[in-house]
């Protein structure tokens, strides 16, 4: 079928979206297998473009309106063509004809719509998840953490804040361009500057814990969510229900300033947002009648039972899988401190495996440093590079066991910046990457590249002394001068080999199915 | 509730008698507010709402909040201490305990400052620390001292800070009193830190964040008389002692206090530590200190931190040069928010007034006089042709005309007559200077019923 591999290569060339076109590509595959149904669709489709805009020209809104407009036309080129196709191999008809044909088709499928309601609509959005929904104008709302250089988000947040007696931290320095929508705050001025010193508003657990964040002494995702964890335990610890209210209802308002507090000392992670979303579940869950101390030592035990089962027991059984890839004479690769890939070697160095491992570091965090001081400690092996040599080192390296930040719903895995280089580098000298992680760090977010959503970090820290001179001192004088200093990356699943976690080693694209299978569960 | 702040009002002032064996020293005029006022506004700035003031009867009978100006609804609760045996601050603290129910703050009346007290607070939260106090760089005074003829009295012995490479961690601490053959450092301290500086030129503002555990430990060590002189030390070296074996059901814990006859701070501590704690700093990719195999914080328990300020105002007022040079300070914006010239004050318009200088309620300043760097307290009145320059006027003082004042102190309803000729002289409370007469260089007038100035025991403050 030359014309339909004709339009399917239109197809290819005229959608601007990149994700779109897997799902180009299942439109026409269905186009050459369902036919006469699928013009149906198409004919709805059409309908909602059409609407869609006239919406566009009635209401002369924003950009997310403009940024759907480009979307449908292509698929509307698609459609057409591929309605040609079908078209075309019916005896022809005059075009005049056909015009009336259909648009006395799309008159009665009006009027059926109109009886049906939402029903008819529900079994062909449940078969094929993406066509129907991307023609409808989906308005996602971004995250205001990735808004900062749009003065309304800043706005609503500044208000938000200051409805929950939350300040606002300031934002410092010059930001380079391309990362302008995130925040950038300085360690020197932190939060605890503007709140009352015996902090009233928000409990003084909270306000330690903003504070080890934002210094980073309480650096790692699993850290961060066992100190959070912590630290809910003793706000619930010392809650009392006010006289009319509901502990399940109360208790996650009293929550959220919280959380806007511990945001602003430190973008929160995914697995602290898995965690809190947990809590919060749990507080709803609780029973109207349960009276306050059973209810506060059900959710203090739930607590306790999230942390054992999803980060304790989890790392044990990551490492059970993991030391089954690790054989005698190996020499692994490790980028930076993650706290799972150490559990990982100290557990198959106690299994007595006998390997070596190279620790790669990186500026300015250092964190190599910490992992290199636990491994010896323990008896292993080590060698330690910064990641400018890592294209040297790898001709040496057998495996490369990798930490993970978090893992995104289309595989990408999120981790500290660096990872995605030797991962790339590992790549192209066939060395195989295993990324380990826990489930409770996956996340329902899709990103592509480390742009959209990241963390910096304070760009003093980038500013090093050599022999008592400080070079970038003023920095902030020389105008054309920006610091850059990223936290995270993402990795391609491409140069992901295996993912290790607690449910098994699993592909990296496997990722949303374990998502599915998490949410159906709960 | 995070802290609670006490504030030790209780001292005698025994290194001033000349100012305070009339007027009580937290209750002596600096820039014509009482000198509690200035940590207790610097509380009531912060954020405090409450403050236990531990003083003695007769100053409790003054604190009442009209008189300590205080604008905003912070409460004060007194609580009286008999003066009769010596009781330290730590005893006194003591005395509290009761009262006390999460960490706690610890001031002396006497401080004036402007500080970010977040800056202390928050090492003492993010470190969990069991110690912050607050340093400043020691101002030297360069201003002659009234009424004091002869040399100037030898120096205080200094004392050694020995702080780590961060200039945060406080890792050694003796006063030149206590070494009498040098300075020793234990080896232990220098496996641990190898690189400390030690500075000599620090005042220490007693100004202390202590945990919990620690007050607890004071009621069970009575043998501790003083915060700064005997229990800051002790937990300076506590922090790198050889940590006990901990047993690990709680009766083994008291067998062995019993035993000891001396309850171990570090189990009254670590007995809170949870294992999440523990959990969190294990999986925590952070370390303090690198170079070493060890742990985060070496593995201690107790710790000790020290904020440093480099710059801004600290002053302790427990000496008369300290009193006078606090009183020049104060004139400056940081500290007090109210016009330097009281509403209230008359002043005619051929005076003088300096722009450093201050002057309060109800006061008369008559024609021709010219006031230059000095304080002129609450109803005063000063007569015609005046020249006031340097000095400390207290509440209800007469200055008779034609008078000439540099230098000096002269306290409440003291009557300066005509013509005098004064230089660096201290006045006593309502004392009378005869009118004209020679000049008086470097005299303290006192009343014959005082007597010689009699130097009490100091008291460990």
């Amino acid at each position: 079928m030359a014309d339909a591999d004709e339009t399917s290569k239109q197809a290819e060339r005229n959608t601007n979206v990149g994700d779109g076109i897997a799902v180009k590509k299942q439109d026409i595959a269905r186009a050459k297998n369902e036919g006469k149904e699928l013009t149906k669709d198409e004919k709805q489709r059409l309908r909602k473009e059409k609407k869609q805009q006239k919406k566009n020209k009635k209401d002369d809104k924003g950009e997310s309106e403009h940024e759907n407009v480009p979307l449908p036309p292509s698929q509307a080129v698609v459609q057409c063509q591929s309605q040609k196709v079908c078209t075309s191999e019916k005896p022809a008809k005059s075009k005049a004809e056909q015009r009336a044909e259909r648009r006395a088709r799309q008159e009665a499928d009006r009027a059926a719509k109109g009886k049906k309601g939402e029903s008819a609509q529900q079994p062909p959005s449940g078969k094929s998840k993406a066509p129907p929904n991307e023609l409808q104008p989906v308005v996602k709302r971004l995250p205001e953490h990735v808004q900062v250089d749009d003065p309304a988000a800043v706005r609503k947040l500044a208000k938000k804040l200051e409805r929950q007696q939350i300040p606002v931290r300031s934002e410092y320095g010059y930001k380079v361009s391309l990362f302008s929508h995130l925040h950038q705050y300085s360690r020197k001025a932190p939060l605890t500057q503007q709140i009352s010193i015996p902090s009233t508003v928000i409990h003084p657990y909270i306000v330690r814990l903003g504070l080890q964040y934002s210094q980073g002494i309480v650096a790692g995702s699993n850290a961060r969510s066992i100190a959070l964890l912590h630290a809910f335990q003793k706000v619930i610890q010392d809650y009392k229900t006010p006289p009319n209210e509901e502990l399940s209802r109360d208790l996650v308002n009293k929550l959220k300033p919280y959380i806007s507090y511990l945001n602003q000392c430190r973008p929160l992670s995914a697995s602290m947002g898995n965690a809190i979303k947990y809590v919060k579940k749990e507080i709803s869950n609780i029973p109207c009648l349960c009276k306050e101390e059973e209810a506060k030592k059900q959710l203090l035990s739930c607590i306790d039972n999230y942390i054992k089962e999803k980060i304790t027991l989890a790392a044990t059984t990551i490492s059970a899988y993991a030391i089954e890839k690790i054989s005698n004479g190996d020499v692994i690769l490790v980028y930076g401190c993650s706290s799972l890939v150490n559990h990982i070697l100290c557990d198959a160095f106690d299994k007595k495996r006998k390997f070596s491992v190279i620790v790669v570091d990186s500026r300015p965090r250092l964190e190599g440093r910490e992992a290199l001081r636990r491994l010896v400690k323990k008896g292993i092996c080590c060698t330690y590079v910064l990641i400018s040599a890592v294209s040297y080192i790898l001709p040496e390296v057998s495996k490369v066991f990798l930490g993970a930040h978090a893992l995104l719903a289309n595989g990408y895995v999120m981790s500290r910046v660096g990872t995605s280089q030797i991962a790339l580098v590992a790549k192209a000298y066939n060395v195989p990457v295993l990324v380990c992680c826990e489930t409770y760090k996956f996340c329902e977010r899709v990103q592509t590249d480390s742009f959209v959503s990241n963390e910096l970090d304070d760009p003093d820290d980038l500013m090093v002394t050599r022999k008592g001179k400080i070079h970038l001192e003023n920095w902030q004088d020389i105008r054309q001068l920006g610091l850059l200093n990223l936290v995270y990356d993402v990795t391609p699943p491409d140069f992901v080999d295996l993912v290790i976690t607690d449910l098994g080693m699993i592909p990296c694209t496997s990722v949303p199915v374990v998502l599915r299978v998490k949410n159906v569960d709960q | 509730m995070e802290l609670q702040a006490v504030l030790m009002a209780a001292g005698g002032g025994s290194r001033m008698m000349e100012l305070t064996y009339n007027t009580h020293k937290p209750l002596l005029p600096v820039g014509n507010k009482p000198l509690i006022w200035y940590p207790l506004n610097l509380l009531e700035r912060v954020g405090f709402e409450e403050v236990i003031i531990i003083t003695t009867k007769d100053v409790q009978k003054m604190l009442t909040p009209d008189r300590l100006k205080l604008d905003g609804k912070m409460k004060l609760d007194v609580v009286c201490i008999q003066l009769e045996g010596e009781m330290g601050t730590a005893d006194a603290l003591r005395h509290v305990q009761q009262k006390i129910k999460t960490d706690v703050l610890v001031l002396s009346c006497d401080l004036i400052t402007d500080v970010a007290l977040h800056e202390v607070v928050d090492l003492f939260r993010a470190h969990n620390a069991s110690m912050a106090m607050l340093m400043s760089k020691l101002h030297e005074f360069t201003e002659t001292v009234p009424g004091q003829k002869g040399k100037k009295k030898a120096g205080e012995q200094r004392d050694f800070v020995g702080v780590d490479a961060t200039g945060q961690r406080l890792l050694f601490m003796a006063n030149e009193a206590d070494l009498e053959d040098g300075l020793t450092i234990r080896k232990s301290i220098m496996c641990k830190h190898p690189s400390m500086r030690i500075r000599t030129g620090l005042l220490d503002a007693h100004l202390y964040c202590l945990k919990r555990c620690v007050v607890d430990f004071l009621v069970e060590n009575k043998n501790i008389s003083s915060i700064r002189g005997e229990l800051i030390p002790y937990l300076v070296r506590k922090q790198f002692s050889k940590s006990v074996n901990l047993p690990n059901n709680k009766d083994e814990v008291e067998m062995s206090q019993k035993m000891e006859g001396q309850t171990n701070l570090e189990i009254l501590g670590s007995c809170k530590d949870e294992e999440l704690l523990r959990l969190t700093q294990e999986r925590s990719c952070w370390n303090d200190h690198h170079g070493d195999m060890s742990e985060a914080y070496h593995g201690g328990k107790v710790r000790c931190y020290v904020h440093i300020m480099e710059d801004g105002v600290c002053y302790r007022v427990n000496t008369l040069a300290a009193y006078i040079e606090a009183n020049r300070m104060v004139s400056a914006p940081k500290l007090i928010e109210d016009p330097p010239i009281h509403p209230s004050a008359v002043i005619s318009e051929c005076t003088q007034v300096g722009a450093d200088s201050i002057i309060g309620a109800s006061c008369q300043i008559s024609d021709k006089t010219s006031i230059k760097r000095s304080t002129v307290g609450a109803s005063s009145t000063v007569r015609e042709k005046v020249k006031i320059t340097n000095s400390i006027l207290m509440n209800g003082v007469t200055v008779e005309e034609g008078c000439n004042i540099q230098g000096s102190v002269i306290c409440s309803n003291a009557v300066i007559g005509r013509n005098a000729d004064i230089k660096y002289c201290l006045v006593g409370s309502s004392q009378r200077i005869e009118p004209d007469g020679e000049q008086r260089v470097l005299e303290y007038y006192h009343g014959s019923s005082q007597g010689k100035i009699c130097h009490l025991e100091p008291m460990t403050v």
